[in-house]
């Protein structure tokens, strides 16, 4: 394919790795936002090829992870109603709620339905006029716009069996909250170069000043990543923090028009609980107004949900970057993909997950980083 | 699930007012909505995310980038210090 598989060259990424050890010269952490991004750190072992000192930090950047527990616990409750099928993205099936999971509503008879997209969903609904059909709508910026223009069609069309469970997150809230801890080590960020695809670079600049850090928008091939961790530590390397984009590509400066100009119309900025993180002010969407008719939150009043996280789960730390997900004691004993404790080790986003399945079982024994 | 992954358009057509588009994933194809692109034509790269395409592809600029990694390290290798950089070679502190 043209201009595909060029980015995974190794001649190049050799390349790469030479300028970057080239132009380091003491120790940075910096954080990739995206949980594909961390995946494909830690597939490639990139983290582990760089210089000595200069550490990925992963951040919360996973969907799947950080959908909160209340949420996952009032998909279940809906997914459990016998008028109800409930449709979902793959991975959300295995994410634990307080006592279960989608994939044991579905073994208890539920109808759970796994789509593609938010438009299989949408045709579901088309075709089961006598039920009642809930898509499951989370993501980031990049998910959204498709979920957007389900219910714009939904609504369009005239399907009233149809709704939507929205729980969207949104990256530069994220990242000021991040920036806004007093824990916090991030020195630089890597932008997650889809969610700019979608919404162009417009929000970063004001955050890169704020904070006084480098963003670089960055994609997801291996070079991708490198090229951005290069301009980060370039800009770190001579003090500078500005906004840059490695991954133009696929970015243009003002992301897509047309879809941002649907999400404006279908959702509106809510305060957002993420999992294991907690409340971050104006980091979500919920359906505006205009869609409450769409709205499953509306349509299926669930109440007494008494959320419940597992004791032995640190994935709150590990998506704030304080612990890696193998110094977790559950990791790789009590908690493993088949039967994770947390949500980080469900979405193959998920670092724990990640770590899990790519050799990092190892470092558990070895007892290094 | 936040992956998108990026293909190539083969055939753009109209359903019920949307319009969509058949997307060749190096041999694998499937339905994508193109209502956030309607202007791309066939033969063009898109990132799809989920059935829908969100950003085209662009060729100068991938070349462009290409061509940047292709030259990276050159310049030094022409110009750099080659004391330091054989130093650095050799994992000794100067
Ligand atoms: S390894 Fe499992 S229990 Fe530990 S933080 Fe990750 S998801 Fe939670």
């Amino acid at each position: 394919m043209k201009y595909l598989d060029e980015f995974s060259n190794p001649d190049l990424a050799r390349r790469l790795l030479d300028q970057i050890h080239a132009v380091t010269t003491r120790p940075w952490a910096m954080m990739e936002v995206c949980g594909g991004q961390t995946h494909s750190i830690i597939r490639h072992g990139i983290d582990q090829l760089l210089p000595e000192g200069v550490e990925m930090i992963h951040g919360p950047g996973c969907p799947v992870c950080v959908t909160p527990l209340e949420t996952i616990d009032r998909a279940l409750a809906i997914a459990r109603r016998p008028d109800v099928i409930f449709c979902s993205f793959g991975d959300m099936l295995r994410v634990p709620g307080s006592h279960d999971d989608l994939f044991t509503v579905k073994s208890e008879g539920g109808d759970v339905r796994v789509v593609y997209s938010p438009l299989d969903a949408l045709q579901v609904a088309r075709d089961n006029p006598d039920k009642q059909v809930v898509f499951f709508g989370i993501g980031f910026e990049t998910t959204a716009p498709a979920n957007a223009m389900t219910v714009h069609q939904a609504r369009q069309q005239g399907i009233p069996n149809f709704s939507l469970l929205v729980s969207h997150v949104l990256v530069p809230p994220a990242i000021a909250a991040i920036m806004e801890s007093p824990t916090c080590r991030v020195q630089a960020f890597l932008a997650a170069g889809h969610v700019c695809s979608v919404m162009g670079t417009s929000e970063y600049p004001p955050l890169a000043e704020k904070y006084g850090v480098p963003i670089v928008v960055t994609g997801f091939e291996p070079l991708d990543i490198l090229e951005g961790i290069r301009k980060t530590v370039v800009q770190l390397e001579e003090g500078r923090h500005e906004l840059e984009n490695a991954y133009p590509r696929a970015v243009p400066a003002e992301g897509n028009p047309a879809a941002v100009a649907m999400l404006r119309d279908v959702f509106e900025v809510t305060d957002r609980t993420w999992r294991g993180i907690g409340m971050i002010p104006g980091s979500g969407w919920r359906l505006s107004s205009r869609y409450a008719d769409f709205d499953a939150e509306l349509r299926f009043e669930v109440t007494d949900i008494q959320t419940d996280e597992s004791p032995l789960c640190r994935s709150g730390e590990v998506l704030q970057g304080l612990i890696k997900p193998h110094e977790c004691s559950a990791f790789g004993k009590e908690c493993t993909p088949r039967n994770p404790l947390g949500a980080t080790m469900v979405s193959s986003e998920g670092a724990c997950a990640a770590y899990y399945a790519y050799r990092r079982l190892d470092l558990v024994s070895a007892g290094g980083a | 699930m936040c992956l998108a992954v990026p293909g190539r358009v083969v055939e753009v057509f109209d359903e019920s007012g949307t319009t969509m588009a058949q997307v060749d994933f190096g041999g694998v194809r499937k339905k994508v909505c193109l209502a956030y692109l309607p202007e791309t034509g066939v033969d063009e790269y898109v990132i799809v995310h989920v059935g829908f395409a969100i950003q085209r592809l662009d060729e100068e600029s991938a070349k462009e980038t290409l061509a940047t990694f292709e030259r990276l390290g050159i310049l030094e290798e022409e110009f750099g210090d080659g004391f330091e950089a054989a130093a650095r070679e050799k994992g000794v502190q100067l």
